[in-house]
């Protein structure tokens, strides 16, 4: 459902991403680690269409993004880093606005609208100014916002960043409801979250791909779990965790 | 189903603009400034009721003028702050087309300038007061000013999408608009003349705005006017999907 293939791309002679290619199918849940500055977001970006890769495709729901661009986007749910939204706007105009922009006609808007609305439990905040929400809600109507067209593959950038405990686990159950029909990336750097939302787990550094398997076959053997395997690998490859 | 087009988006992105511009005071101050400004410019410097002609001619001597500020203030925000907020990365996600983002944006800009002329009936209700007026050539004047705050909004468009600084937006934008009215100036371009030769002077005196309005303010329609200033808007608006689609390759 998503394919990344030799995906690459530098800045001002920096190789940001060197050729990264892996596969996510429907019904997985896929964890995409690295540290500051190891390509994630760059990645994420170049599959979302925000950046033009220098080389390599990313195929979404068999669609590319460098030739199929429009199409592609129609089939991607996209919450980029910190959830960047329209202060003036409410959640319900903010969510018309990215309707509108999907193509969606009146009466599908109204009913995912409403949908997304209880999915993501903005209910009590959506009409009110979303430069007056806390970040925790921010993020939620950030989130709403991707799953509004009911896309088959879901970029999620830091989805709970700023949750609450309890938020945390309404939107990792909504994820992992979400996964049964879609392909969803999520990256992340609360490492405990993997377990509990991930079904498969991404290392990536400096633009590599460095480790790609489920979380408990990277923590196998490890006493510290997840983490332990996460440092081991980014100081394998130069990284500054180690 | 999905329309194809390259404008696909633009519906969108114009009214989320229009909603932008309104649900502040940006909209409203703009207006009143607006309408203040030209109110004593042609009523106080021009001695409007001293000329003792029923037409708008000192009305409309100063929209060039005002343009040059106005317009640029209006778009500053278009696209430098989507840039600066983050919020561009969002709309280069969505399944639309850059040239009717950048429309849609641009035609809500050139509607809050269109309802800032509108709101200058009074003055043209006021000449029919005084006496006869020539109604004809007012439309058509109004017509080309309306053409010229687009052309003029488009430069400050343009630029808003080379800088993630409203401010900085602005000043370019006035920049370029100080240039491309002072070039029509007779001041301008008699000096231009002398030190360039008439013909040079002249035909750089083609490109300006005011040389173009001018002609309008005589209350003469001229096709050349009309296709210069929709060509200006056009060229700025591709200029504009240059500058935004250029940032898709990384550009910061």
């Amino acid at each position: 459902m998503l394919a990344l293939n030799g995906l690459e791309k530098s800045f001002a002679g920096h190789k940001a991403v060197q050729g990264i290619s892996f596969t996510i199918n429907k019904g997985e849940v896929v964890g995409f680690l690295g540290q500051n500055g190891a390509g994630k977001s760059t990645t994420m970006r170049m599959v979302a269409g925000v950046l033009e890769p220098d080389a390599g495709d990313a195929e979404i729901a068999g669609l590319s993004i460098t030739s199929q661009r429009r199409e592609a986007q129609a089939a991607l749910g996209y919450l980029p880093e910190g959830a960047p939204l329209y202060r003036d706007m409410t959640p319900v105009q903010f969510l018309s606005f990215l309707a509108d922009a999907h193509g969606l006609s009146k009466e599908i808007q109204k009913t995912s609208i409403d949908r997304v609305i209880a999915d993501a439990r903005i209910a009590e905040v959506a009409s009110k100014p979303i430069g007056t929400l806390s970040k925790g809600y921010r993020r939620r109507v950030g989130l709403a916002g991707a799953i509004l067209h009911d896309p088959p593959v879901l970029l999620l950038d830091e989805p709970t960043d700023g949750l609450d405990p309890i938020q945390k686990r309404a939107v990792r159950a909504l994820i992992t409801r979400m996964a049964e029909d879609k392909a969803i990336m999520i990256s992340t750097h609360t490492l405990e979250e993997v377990p509990a939302m991930c079904s498969r787990v991404i290392i990536i550094d400096n633009g590599l791909v460095v480790a790609d398997d489920t979380p408990d076959a990277l923590s196998a053997g490890q006493t510290d779990g997840l983490e332990k395997a996460f440092l081991d690998l980014a100081s394998r490859n130069g990284g500054e965790a180690a | 189903m999905r329309a194809t087009s390259h404008f696909t988006g633009l519906k969108a992105a114009y009214k989320r603009e229009l909603s932008d511009y309104f649900s502040s005071p940006l909209a409203f101050v703009f207006i009143a400034v607006f309408l203040i400004l030209i109110g004593v410019f042609t009523w106080d410097l021009s001695r409007f009721f001293d000329t003792g002609a029923a037409d708008l001619g000192p009305f409309f001597y100063w929209h060039p003028w005002l343009y040059m500020l106005f317009m640029p203030a209006l778009a500053m925000r278009l696209w430098s702050d989507e840039i600066s907020v983050g919020t561009s990365e969002l709309l280069l996600s969505l399944p639309v087309e850059l040239p009717g983002l950048v429309t849609g944006k641009f035609l809500a800009a050139w509607t809050v300038a269109g309802l800032a002329l509108l709101l200058t009936i009074p003055w043209w209700i006021t000449v029919n007061i005084l006496g006869p007026a020539d109604n004809a050539a007012i439309l058509v004047t109004y017509i080309v000013s309306f053409l010229m705050a687009g052309a003029y909004l488009g430069i400050g468009a343009a630029l808003s999408a080379l800088t993630r600084s409203p401010v900085l937006a602005f000043v370019l934008g006035v920049v370029v608009a100080f240039l491309l009215t002072a070039a029509g100036w007779p001041l301008v371009t008699g000096a231009l003349s002398s030190v360039l030769g008439a013909p040079a002077g002249d035909a750089i005196a083609q490109f300006s705005f005011l040389t173009h309005f001018e002609t309008a303010q005589r209350g003469v329609l001229d096709l050349r006017s009309v296709i210069y200033f929709l060509g200006f808007i056009a060229l700025c608006c591709a200029l504009n999907v240059l500058f935004v689609n250029h940032r898709r390759s990384g550009v910061q």
